[in-house]
């Protein structure tokens, strides 16, 4: 009886092991062939291999030697343009929103909420047809303030009902006491409210910064010429336009977005998972 | 007559019923903001309530979609001016009622310090709302009018007049044959891409995070940091590598990977049926991070003293899991889990990024691997469908709208926001 516990003890943590081994591979093995592909010489990638024989710097420096279809330092500085004040922006926006929404009783209040619930079901995708025809007619080409109105306008709905939440949450004594105190509503907005919904912050703050960089609808509808292009309408073009010759061009310049990306993201990882499982789990 | 009624009657010109309720300030700031309005916006309503009656009766003097545009526009404006108008009615109205009674009117200083107290949270959403109504709702009225009206390649501005056709669109979805051909093609694949792979990737995130939180499981960071790299790195970057991972005649999956086990290059990218398992398979890979995430959380939140109870009444590890484990991940999980199916649902990018909706489908608009939003991105970009894709717009947002509305009647979210 006991034997049998202890092997099956042991099996268990077999699997177990030989599981998440496999998993760590599955994961590891298309970012690390992707760092390979980057340093191999050639743009075939028949012969790449995940540790290159000839290992060359070639295709970084492709990346910023100023050819007019490929500006990928220009394109990186759109989109981490484009990124940070969507980001801002929505945070501005969305703690405004939430703050009325949560602490105040309005007239329309709960008319307005109903508009946002409903209007974070219909993908903002619906507005495609209609920034297509209108950019088109309008010229509204290649701008990229108002592709980055256009996101705010698009973080809004699900953010304010996230932040509203989290809002909802923390005990209202503590806005009375202080406006017994006499401070105003924006002060207990800054002083109060926002630094203790500091994790839903960073969940605004995740999506404003990751929504942009995972759009490919919006801005290849209003971004146009080479020059205006964000990092996935770039990336995208360079690899489909001579597709398999530039693909280790393509690998260099994931690995350069990658990395900053994946490392700011590990590293602020603890704070908007405490604001999302909260946030998500409360619904 | 009574002074309630005689003072909103008055206010059918905005400003006039104040003058008799004697608050001359006010009904001055009313009677500016009306004359204002229709100076401002006269010609704006006047063209837009025309253009949008019409779209235009001249080539090339009008531009249907230009007309349209302003035509939605002048609704909203419209919509904003009866919202003062009604508040001038309501105010005539409150104010005669107190005449009635006998009370005093509200003076101009109660006035005004309600309006600062009572205005705050309009004043700091107010900036949200405008950005939402340039930025969300004009475009979305815009699109959903497109549908009912004729516009693509042959009906479009300078040369051609777009004009009103009711429901036709929609009746030639479900009539002409390559339409509703189509159509349904399409939304079969969607349906089944949205359940396979958001089951796939849930229950892969929920059985790792289960795997990886057993007591005796050791280097748990190291194996929470990698288990996350996928979601952290940015979702195109990773699909346009497997893009080049499954490549037919390059890609590493082929060549290296099946030939290794002496298996025959897979048409991933050509094929319909492999490039749907493809698909999947890289849905599940880039989605299950976050699932795993937050199941761990919840895991770690499960109080050891119900396993304690369960162990001394004797239950097997099994009945501890089925009936403790389980049940509590999908109570605390259910409303993410469902928003993982309307994510995939739109999950546009990973259909589109892979290898563009493919492979081409003789005779289709879509193709093989085509959900409905990625069809209606090529029939708007592609083939200048407008109204078809925007009829198809209509239908894919009341199917989402009808199955989110389902869900949220059953989290009790709605009910905390009301």
């Amino acid at each position: 009886m006991q034997t049998t516990m202890k092997t099956n003890r042991l099996l268990r943590l077999f699997f177990t092991y030989a599981f998440l081994l496999f998993m760590t591979v599955l994961i590891l093995y298309p970012l690390l062939w992707t760092v390979g592909a980057s340093f191999n010489p050639g743009n075939s990638l028949i012969s790449t291999s995940i540790i290159p024989e000839n290992p060359t710097l070639d295709h970084y420096r492709e990346l910023f030697a100023g050819k007019e279809s490929l500006q990928y330092g220009k394109w990186y500085l759109n989109s981490l343009k484009i990124s940070i004040f969507t980001m801002l922006g929505s945070m501005i926006t969305v703690s405004f929103t939430a703050y009325a929404f949560s602490r105040f009783r309005f007239k329309g209040r709960k008319n307005a909420l109903m508009l946002f619930l409903l209007l974070q079901m219909i993908p903002q995708f619906a507005a495609l047809i209609a920034l297509f025809v209108l950019a088109q007619i309008l010229g509204m080409m290649n701008s990229h303030w108002l592709l980055i109105l256009l996101y705010i306008g698009g973080q809004i709905p699900m953010n304010t009902y996230l932040m509203k939440g989290y809002m909802d949450s923390i005990p209202m004594d503590l806005d009375e006491s202080a406006k017994i105190d006499g401070a105003s509503n924006t002060r207990i907005f800054w002083q109060i409210l926002l630094p203790l919904s500091r994790p839903m912050l960073a969940v605004v703050a995740m999506n404003g910064f990751t929504g942009p960089l995972g759009d490919f609808v919006l801005s290849s509808v209003i971004l146009r010429t080479p020059e205006a292009f964000t990092l996935p309408i770039g990336l995208y073009k360079l690899v489909n336009d001579v597709m398999g010759a530039s693909y280790t061009t393509f690998a260099a310049g994931a690995i350069l977005i990658s990395i900053p990306i994946a490392v700011t993201f590990l590293l602020l990882q603890k704070q908007f998972v405490s604001g999302l499982t909260a946030g998500g789990t409360k619904g | 007559m009574a002074h309630r009624t005689i003072a909103p009657l008055l206010s059918i010109i905005p400003g006039l019923g104040q003058f008799y309720n004697k608050q001359w300030v006010k009904g001055l700031v009313f009677l500016i903001l009306a004359a204002a309005f229709f100076i401002a916006f006269g010609d704006l309503l006047n063209m837009g309530f025309w253009g949008l009656f019409t779209l235009g009766t001249e080539v090339p003097r009008d531009n249907s979609i230009f007309l349209l545009a302003e035509g939605i526009i002048a609704l909203i404006v419209t919509a904003f001016g009866l919202g003062i108008y009604y508040w001038n009615l309501k105010d005539a109205y409150k104010n005669g009622k107190l005449r009635d009674e006998n009370f005093p009117v509200t003076s101009l200083k109660s006035e005004y310090q309600n309006l600062i107290a009572q205005g705050y949270p309009y004043l700091v959403s107010g900036p949200s709302l405008f950005l939402l109504i340039f930025a969300v709702i004009f475009p979305i009225l815009f699109s959903f009018a497109l549908a009912f009206t004729n516009y693509d390649l042959y009906h479009s501005p300078p040369a051609n007049l777009a004009d009103w056709v009711g429901l036709e669109t929609f009746a030639e979805i479900f009539t002409v044959d390559i339409w509703r051909a189509t159509f349904f093609d399409v939304l079969a694949w969607t349906v089944i891409w949205t359940v396979v792979a958001s089951t796939l990737q849930v229950s892969l995130g929920i059985f790792i995070a289960i795997v990886v939180n057993q007591k005796e499981v050791r280097f748990k960071r190291f194996f929470r940091t990698i288990l996350v790299l996928p979601w952290a790195v940015p979702g195109f970057v990773t699909i346009l590598i497997f893009a080049g991972l499954f490549n037919d005649s390059f890609g590493a999956i082929n060549n290296d990977i099946l030939a290794f086990f002496g298996i025959d290059p897979v048409p991933w990218m050509t094929d319909e049926t492999w490039s749907r398992l493809a698909l999947i398979l890289m849905q599940g890979w880039l989605g299950f991070p976050y699932i795993f995430i937050v199941t761990t959380g919840v895991l770690q939140s499960i109080p050891d003293d119900l396993y304690e109870a369960a162990t001394i009444d004797g239950a097997s590890i099994f009945a501890k899991f089925k009936n403790i484990t389980l049940p509590m991940i999908f109570i605390a999980m259910a409303p993410i889990i469902i928003t993982q199916f309307t994510f995939n649902f739109n999950n546009f990018n990973i259909i589109y990024l892979f290898n563009g909706g493919g492979p081409a489908v003789a005779g289709s608009t879509a193709g093989g691997t085509d959900i409905l939003v990625s069809w209606i991105y090529k029939l708007t970009m592609q083939s200048s469908q407008y109204s078809l894709a925007a009829a198809l717009t209509i239908l894919l947002s009341i199917f989402v709208v009808g199955i989110a509305l389902w869900q949220f009647r059953r989290t009790n979210s709605f009910k905390e926001g009301a």
